[in-house]
């Protein structure tokens, strides 16, 4: 058997005409967590319905573990625990009354039903509102009792849809280092737009924009890997191609008066620069290094092909 | 697992006071319907017992009283069955059914059996009126079995369409007019019989209340049976299908 839990091939979905998500496909090994990244409308929730099997696929294929979700949709099911946009409670229910019907249609047995409930209210920390009917808690907890519906049954795919949406944030830290701790034994399919959260919880991020992947990587290759770029400030006036001529330089820009961003190819240091403008007298007042966040991608990849569009 | 939503089903019904209040009011409104048939019973008694072949007393007392019946939970039923599945949809608690591991089948028999849980404890409750009579006298057991099994029927009939209806909107109010609608046109389709000379038996044939009058005559007839069960039956299966064909939507 391998270790690839979720398979997704070829992925289409239309509502009438429109397209929601095209031709998709990715998979998703054992002990992974993969951020879903992508402007609102997007796509992400739809493809987690349709993973989830909430909805059909209007073409390509999912299987989880093994299991096509069209062809055996409760082998798959079971393999499965799934946090919607909005948490599937019940507001007339108690956190505890809830929580074990969720554990009776995931088909626990009734022998292991309350080691189950337990096990899962300490892990997101619903001990003291076991009580209390789910209407009457506040959004934050709301949203407690949804990841704790999808984590019930111990799945080894867990797919959340926003899940820290209304936290505050030390909750949001807590749900965090939960999703991490699921990491470890699950694989976890986290769909966010908040772009810190990806980079604290996620092995690899995959940015949707209009229904297709626009980029794909693991969030270790984002933090190291990208060329790093230096704000330059001289106080004589230099001409670019000087710029251009040291060693380790990639290419610049000139920006306002005596400013310059100075791109450096991977592994290389400000070193060239900093010497030539000692020796040069440049006057060098500012090195500031800038680092490509994620956040800088997700625009820079979300706004250019919106303006190319247009 | 069908168990596991039916039990759902039916305590979620006594968490809103809707149960609670349904079952008070037609217990109120048919007891006291019940204690003017049995004076009227009184008063009649002396004459009927010169009479040879004599209705009794469920024929004059129960049958009526049932029939009362069937026309009320007719208009009651409606706000039962309108929140099975519009309110799990308007509240987007229907996912939790979607994706657990359970197929639509099941969901739906849960859900019917859920609210048929309900239609029992409410025959039931109004059964102990005709059990009452056994105090005083003898009533006719068959005929109020009989009674009793078409009572089920009717209202299992009546849960299936508006359960259905249930599922195709979000507004449980829409669910429930419609319902209604649908129950009542049932009941009237055979109205128009009286002045058609042709398609009289058809129509006749659909009408849910007339399968209805035979059960509480005491006739059991199969073909009565037969018309409830696929009427469950064939709802039972487009809600299912209903359901089926929204995640393609």
């Amino acid at each position: 058997m391998s270790d690839v839990l979720v398979q997704v091939e070829n992925l289409s979905r239309y509502y009438q005409n429109h397209c929601a998500i095209s031709h998709l496909s990715f998979s998703l090994k054992a002990g992974e967590v993969l951020g879903f990244l992508g402007p609102n409308g997007a796509g992400k929730s739809t493809t987690m319905q349709v993973i989830s099997g909430n909805l059909a696929p209007s073409e390509g294929e999912v299987s989880i573990a093994g299991h096509d979700i069209l062809e055996a949709p409760r082998a798959a099911k079971q393999q499965l625990g799934y946090l919607p946009e909005h948490p599937p409670v019940y507001r007339d229910a108690s956190v505890d009354e809830y929580l074990k019907y969720c554990a009776l249609l995931h088909r626990i047995p009734r022998s292991q039903l309350a080691t189950a409930v337990d096990r899962v209210k300490q892990q997101c920390g619903l001990e003291d509102v076991g009580t209390r009917l789910i209407g009457n808690l506040s959004k934050g907890y709301q949203q407690r009792v949804g990841i704790a519906q999808a984590i019930i049954h111990n799945p080894p795919v867990i797919i959340l849809d926003e899940p820290t949406v209304g936290l505050d944030p030390i909750q949001n830290r807590e749900i965090r280092s939960l999703i991490r701790s699921l990491g470890d034994q699950h694989s976890v399919i986290l769909s966010t737009h908040i772009l810190s959260e990806v980079q604290a919880t996620c092995d690899r991020v995959q940015i949707i924009r209009a229904g297709e992947i626009i980029y794909s990587a693991s969030t270790k290759a984002l933090n190291q890997g990208h060329e790093s770029s230096c704000k330059v400030a001289l106080r004589k006036p230099v001409n670019l191609e000087e710029l251009l001529s040291l060693a380790g330089v990639d290419h610049a820009e000139a920006l306002e008066a005596g400013r310059f961003r100075v791109f450096f190819a991977p592994d290389a240091n400000p070193d060239a620069l900093v010497e030539a403008a000692a020796q040069q007298e440049w006057g060098l007042y500012e090195l500031i290094p800038e680092q490509q966040s994620l956040e800088d991608l997700f625009i820079e990849l979300t706004h250019s092909e919106e303006s190319a569009a247009k | 697992m069908i168990w596991v939503i039916a039990r759902r089903e039916f305590g979620a019904m006594f968490l809103s006071p809707l149960a609670w209040v349904i079952l008070a009011v037609i217990q109120t409104i048919l007891g006291y319907m019940f204690l003017t048939n049995l004076d009227n019973f009184f008063v009649l008694q002396p004459q009927l017992i010169q009479l040879e072949n004599s209705p009794g007393v469920t024929d004059l007392v129960i049958t009526p009283l049932m029939q009362v019946a069937a026309i009320i939970l007719l208009m009651v039923m409606p706000l039962l069955t309108m929140r099975s599945i519009a309110e799990e949809k308007r509240n987007r608690t229907l996912t939790l059914l979607m994706s657990s591991p359970l197929s639509m089948t099941e969901i739906v028999l849960g859900k019917f059996l859920g609210m048929m849980l309900f239609v029992i404890v409410l025959v039931s409750m109004l059964m102990l009126m005709p059990l009452s009579l056994y105090l005083g006298t003898s009533p006719d057991s068959g005929k109020l079995l009989s009674i009793y099994i078409g009572m089920l029927l009717l209202l299992g009939s009546f849960t299936a369409i508006g359960l259905y209806l249930s599922s195709l909107t979000e507004n449980q109010t829409i669910a429930a007019i419609s319902t209604f609608g649908v129950l009542l046109m049932l009941w009237i389709i055979d109205w128009v019989s009286a002045s058609l000379s042709n398609g009289h038996s058809v129509l006749s044939y659909l009408s849910i209340l007339q399968h209805h009058q035979s059960m509480l005559e005491g006739v059991f007839d199969t073909s009565d049976i037969a018309y409830y069960l696929l009427l469950i039956l064939g709802f039972l299966v487009l809600t299912i299908r209903q359901l089926d064909r929204e995640r393609l939507l």
